[in-house]
């Protein structure tokens, strides 16, 4: 999986984003032991201080635990890891709906489009098969 | 505890000022970004680090000592330009930099020249001054030094190598060793630094954590500076 970095949003947030959504995603599965803060920070190139303060973040939300002797690990409490997926899904759709309404549509209109496009992508999948 | 004090710091070339009273402390542990414009006193204030220049007034010590032959094994540093003589092969400056230093790591110089497919055999002055830049900061970063200091160390160098570079400086330090870097090429290491400090005509005019930036003016770092220093 590749980190993506932005240059205009502070970078210790960007990397919880994408930590927190490969947690989500299961590209880590619960209770997998995390690489060291250090592979971690070569892997996405970034300074290891930054990694660290983005898995601290991550510990306080409770997506990760340490283990004094042994390391980080992915929480094994999949109610934090749903919470956390529909914490983003909320903003996400926050996010859609902000840029919805700029475009001049109302809720039903949003609605019936989103069911529109969703049937089409449902069509198309059965063609596929 | 701080691995850089620098007080009152000036230096003076004739009527030039080049640095004018700076304090400065860098901690331990820390990778910084030393950056400002051309001239404006970078390399100078690196140079008064290695102890190459004398200060005019004020004071700088490493690890609580002025620059001197005890300093000297603490700090590895990358100059602008290669001191290295060209004659010289890539295993002979490898067996000049072991006997120079004590905290010179062979085994992991030879694993990054052939991570970078530099033939050991190959004499300096054969080389594109990419090359040759890798050779330096290999042989640089290959130290277990207290304090790294690094003059321009990716200016020549290709991106994909620059990567490469990057990766080699922020795995290869100690923990509670640091590594000041100055640069121009700004928009390629913001992501390794902690903190940055800006210069411009010999003085520090900003000094801030790289997210603080980010945080509080909406713009990396990079933006920042082109911002601050347009001309």
């Amino acid at each position: 999986m590749k980190w993506y970095i932005d240059s205009d949003r502070p970078i210790y947030k960007q990397l919880v984003e994408q930590i927190e959504l490969r947690i989500i995603s299961g590209f880590y599965a619960p209770g997998d032991k995390l690489e060291s803060v250090r592979e971690l920070a070569m892997d996405a190139g970034v300074n290891p201080n930054t990694m660290q303060k983005s898995l601290a973040e991550l510990e306080r939300m409770g997506l990760v635990f340490a283990q004094r002797t042994s390391g980080r690990f992915i929480t094994e409490d999949l109610k934090v890891i749903e919470e956390a997926k529909k914490t983003i899904a909320v903003q996400e759709i926050g996010a859609f709906l902000e840029k919805m309404k700029k475009l001049g549509l109302d809720k039903l209109e949003i609605l019936a489009l989103m069911e529109k496009v969703a049937e089409g992508e449902n069509q198309n999948d059965d063609i596929k098969r | 505890m701080t691995i850089l004090n620098a007080k009152n710091l000036t230096k003076t070339f004739g009527k030039k000022t080049a640095l004018a009273q700076i304090d400065l402390d860098i901690p331990r542990g820390r990778i910084i970004g030393l950056l400002g414009p051309n001239g404006s006193g970078k390399s100078t204030f690196i140079k008064l680090a290695t102890g190459l220049l004398v200060p005019t007034a004020g004071e700088i010590t490493i690890d609580g000592v002025a620059p001197g032959v005890d300093t000297k094994s603490k700090t590895s540093y990358l100059s602008e330009r290669t001191y290295l003589n060209g004659w010289m092969r890539v295993n002979e400056l490898l067996a000049f930099f072991e006997d120079f230093y004590q905290d010179f790591n062979r085994i992991k110089a030879e694993n990054m020249l052939k991570d970078l497919n530099i033939n050991p055999n190959d004499r300096l002055k054969t080389m594109s001054k990419g090359t040759k830049e890798k050779v330096q900061l290999i042989l640089v970063m290959s130290r277990s030094a207290e304090l790294y200091l690094l003059d321009e160390p990716i200016g020549g160098v290709d991106p994909a190598a620059r990567d490469y570079i990057l990766n080699t400086i922020i795995t290869n330090y100690k923990e509670d060793a640091s590594v000041i870097i100055s640069t121009h090429l700004i928009a390629d290491i913001e992501q390794i630094l902690d903190d940055i400090v800006f210069i411009s005509n010999g003085e520090i005019t900003l000094t801030s954590s790289v997210d603080e930036i980010r945080e509080t003016h909406n713009q990396s770092v990079d933006g920042l500076f082109r911002e601050v220093f347009k001309c």
